[in-house]
């Protein structure tokens, strides 16, 4: 995979030093040079110290999928960071580093490029964080880049602030200098120098979260209620910073429980609402789950998706929390679950999860995870999709509206309250047609009946939207979530292999899954212990996978590994 | 307006001689006589004998699970602030389960009404201990007596910033829908705390006639916090009628943004290209 059609840098050091931001901004630069990128970072669970690190990866021939182990050049922003991560330079990469850090280093393995990045900060009187323009000026100059495209950012970043973009460009000016005359000596993926971006580039660099709240805006979300839980806080903080500009509400409350239990008063109200949380968050809203279920109230709920169990790994990611959302709280009912593997799906699917909860009366879960909410792809640009019009009644009954009509595809008209004439009532005790509770053995039947019956055309969707098939071969590999992304990376340059992504994992595609691997040797690649994709196909296809690959150590899996492992099937 | 317009015709199945029956008659007289139209309300009732309100009160109604009465009727409200909210809840309910949202409600002054049936007992589940329940008292969840300090409702409601603190006593049912139309004209979120006694499982009614006196007889003014505070920390006699009433800024005035028009009554969705831009 050490080919030269794209480029690697990881960025690393202490948290709290930028480098996230960093990060996003050479993202930006080379995305503005006409490239693909992908950025993912990894964190501890604390604000200042610890080690972290962020990889932005790109390239103008091809799609970057994912992170891979060996990168072109380490921005190394102190000395744990250069000990940590030489390891990861390809045979030809290069360390940028602070001198002083270089220097009370045992020994120079040649790959160190030494600068004074902390003296020119410390002279100049910046703030520290600002070394990170030294370094991407240093980046940018050695893969002979086009300066202007970060000037033009930086003064886009810190609009209304002159001062502080004027610092930055002169910090990255002056890197630019010192990376300019390394440039010849560096044999990587080099930048096209004439910008290829003209403005009115219409491809998107953006993360899932970002993408999930987007595509739930365009299916006219307008009541956002969320506790703070990583890694699903980002969604919280995007909808609450363009709350005023959208127009819609958004809150943070007490507890997950509240916040779920808000959000359904609100859809009983008539508004469209969401949450947003991971899987400890999603085990307090449990109860309301079946709340949203049995009162028919829609609800699309956002899991994205860390190591557990518990408080587990808080700032890293799995693929553990499947079997839970799809069998959570009491009774049977039907729900959709729906796993995004990228951030131009997160957005189609958050938004056809919210039409799915209206259009259904059926609590719908996105289920994430960190590497996709977190990290960034370019995408195309995102398309208007809208909202798909449930059954809604303004009929003047003159007294209570049979909320729960028995109707032959188990949806009834939604009624709001405020309605002229007709009254609603919402009950999660088992009810009659107008709300009012029952327990007469042939009503609860009928009742369950009628809300079980939603489930034969979610299953028609699920069957026509459930997968997504890339490729084809003999062996068929199958995954689901972010995994797509880097199983996707560890295809490249191999034939022979389809790929097949299960998108809809409640109700199960199981005809059109079958359709795909029939005859085939299937192997299956999931970042979880268990293998519950696996254990869905097994329940669903009666099909034992001819190889499992697992993953659960909290990191998402290397291509490199998986296109080793594919590999042996092919071999044999 | 005659207040049978907001009975479902249902007929109640509480015991007879329980409170409840008192709550929902001076419900029905407190809105009959605001001229409130049935369809602008909604009662949001949570688990527990009260729960009933809801099928017996000719409105919008929302039978929610157990505790969650108050985050509920927030997101209504928060949805549709042309909706009169009113939860009812018990002492189960309210101050055991659902105890995480109570001071919070308090706080954020969301503009809705709770009433909360406090019999000081489990009821529904054949009488076990509340948080409300008195030291010693033996109830089937405490063969040998309470061992916890009760909590004191209204002293929380003081203490989490409330605007609105009442208590009434389903013994004076005139008093009582009175109680309920102040609470329903404040701007804010209005508490009362309904001393109702439960004649199966822990019947009060003789002791609570004896201590009972109303605020209103002795010229409390209202908006005395420290004069709330002592009179809510009274054991000996027990006060009921408004101990604290204010006016602060209420929870959907932080979200007058969206507004215009209020949630549920958006059309089109919110439009997301400038947005997008920032990505680009």
């Amino acid at each position: 995979m050490e080919t030269s059609k794209n480029l690697s840098v990881l960025i690393a050091g202490p948290a709290g030093a930028g480098i996230f931001s960093s990060s996003l901004t050479l993202g930006k630069i080379f995305l503005r040079h006409g490239l693909n990128v992908f950025i993912t970072n990894e964190y501890p669970s604390l604000i200042r110290g610890g080690h972290q690190w962020a990889q932005v990866r790109a390239s103008l021939e091809e799609t970057v999928f994912s992170h891979q182990k060996k990168v072109d050049i380490v921005l190394a922003l102190d000395k744990p960071s250069i000990e940590k991560h030489t390891a990861s330079l390809k045979t030809n990469g290069i360390i940028i580093c602070d001198e002083e850090d270089a220097s009370s280093l045992a020994k120079n393995n040649g790959q160190m490029r030494a600068f004074p990045l902390r003296k020119i900060v410390k002279e100049m009187n910046a703030p520290s964080v600002t070394i990170n323009s030294i370094g991407l000026g240093i980046i940018v100059g050695i893969l002979n880049g086009n300066i202007e495209i970060a000037k033009k950012l930086y003064d886009e970043q810190f609009r209304g602030k002159k001062e502080t973009a004027d610092l930055n460009k002169q910090l990255f000016n002056m890197g630019y200098e010192y990376g300019k005359e390394l440039s010849n000596s560096f044999q990587g993926y080099k930048l096209p120098q004439q910008a290829i971006y003209s403005g009115k580039e219409k491809r998107l660099l953006i993360d899932g979260n970002t993408a999930v709240a987007l595509g739930a805006l365009s299916a006219g979300l307008t009541f956002f209620v969320s506790y703070p839980m990583t890694p699903a806080s980002p969604i919280l903080h995007f909808l609450a910073e363009v709350q005023k500009e959208v127009g819609i509400v958004v809150f943070q409350p007490e507890s997950e429980i509240a916040a779920i239990n808000m959000a359904i008063g609100a859809a009983y109200a008539g508004a469209r609402s969401m949450v947003a949380t991971s899987g400890g968050g999603f085990s307090l809203m449990v109860e309301a789950l079946g709340q949203a279920a049995m009162t028919e109230t829609p609800i699309l709920i956002v899991e994205v998706q860390r190591p557990g169990p518990s408080t587990g790994l808080p700032t890293h990611t799995a693929q553990g929390d499947l079997r839970f959302v799809i069998h959570a709280s009491q009774g049977e009912f039907p729900r959709v679950v729906l796993a995004p593997g990228d951030p131009y799906q997160a957005y189609v699917l958050a938004n056809r999860g919210l039409n799915i909860a209206w259009k259904y009366q059926v609590p719908v879960i996105l289920l994430s995870d960190k590497y996709l909410g977190e990290s960034y792809w370019t995408v195309p640009d995102f398309p208007e999709l809208g909202i798909e019009e449930p059954k809604i009644s303004r009929e003047n009954v003159g007294g209570f509206f049979p909320r729960y009509k028995i109707t032959e595809d188990g949806v009834s008209p939604l009624v709001f309250p405020g309605t002229p004439g007709s009254l609603v009532y919402a009950n999660t005790s088992e009810h009659d047609e107008y709300g009012f509770g029952t327990i007469e053995p042939s009503k609860v039947k009928e009742m369950q009946d009628k809300r079980l019956r939603k489930y034969r055309l979610l299953r028609e969707e699920a069957e026509k939207h459930g997968i997504e098939t890339i490729g084809d071969g003999d062996i068929v590999v199958v995954t689901w979530g972010s995994t797509k992304q880097v199983v996707l990376e560890a295809l490249k340059g191999v034939s022979g292999v389809k790929l097949v992504q299960v998108i809809w994992m409640e109700p199960f595609p199981k005809n059109k899954l079958l359709s795909e691997i029939k005859d085939k040797r299937l192997l299956v690649i999931e970042n979880n212990s268990t293998g519950q994709l696996a254990s869905l196909i097994r329940e669903n296809l009666f099909r034992e996978p001819d190889g499992l690959l697992l993953k659960y150590d909290g990191r998402q899996f290397f291509p490199e590994d998986i296109q080793l492992w594919i590999n042996s099937y092919l071999e044999r | 307006m005659d207040p049978s317009i907001f009975d479902t015709g249902k007929r109640p199945v509480w015991c007879p001689g329980c409170g409840n029956y008192s709550i929902l008659l001076a419900l029905r007289k407190a809105l009959a006589e605001l001229e409130i139209n049935p369809e602008r309300v909604v009662i949001v009732t949570g688990i527990g004998c009260h729960g009933r309100m809801s099928e017996y009160m000719k409105t919008n109604t929302f039978h929610t699970i157990h505790g969650r009465v108050l985050p509920l009727a927030t997101g209504i409200k928060l949805a549709n602030p042309d909706l009169l909210v009113i939860g009812h809840s018990g002492d189960g309910d309210a101050y055991a389960i659902g105890m995480g949202h109570f001071p919070h409600a308090a706080r954020r002054n969301i503009d809705i009404k709770l009433i909360v049936h406090d019999n000081m007992i489990f009821g529904l589940t054949t009488g076990q201990v509340t948080p409300t329940t008195p030291i010693g008292v033996k109830t089937r969840s405490t063969p040998f007596g309470n061992f916890e300090q009760p909590l004191n409702p209204i002293l929380l409601a003081l203490a989490s910033g409330a605007t609105f603190v009442a208590r009434g006593f389903s013994g004076e049912v005139e008093h009582l829908k009175e109680l309920f139309k102040e609470a329903i004209k404040h701007r804010g979120f209005a508490f009362i705390d309904v001393l109702q006694p439960c004649v199966t499982f822990y019947n009060t009614y003789t002791i609570l006639r004896q201590k009972v006196y109303k605020l209103e007889d002795t010229g409390h003014d209202p908006t005395d916090f420290e004069r709330a505070v002592k009179l809510a920390s009274e054991t000996e006699r027990i006060p009921i009628g408004i101990f604290y009433r204010i006016n602060r800024p209420i929870l959907e005035d932080a979200f007058l943004h969206a507004m215009n028009p209020p949630p549920v009554l958006r059309q089109k969705p919110a439009d997301i290209r400038k947005i997008l831009e920032r990505f680009r």
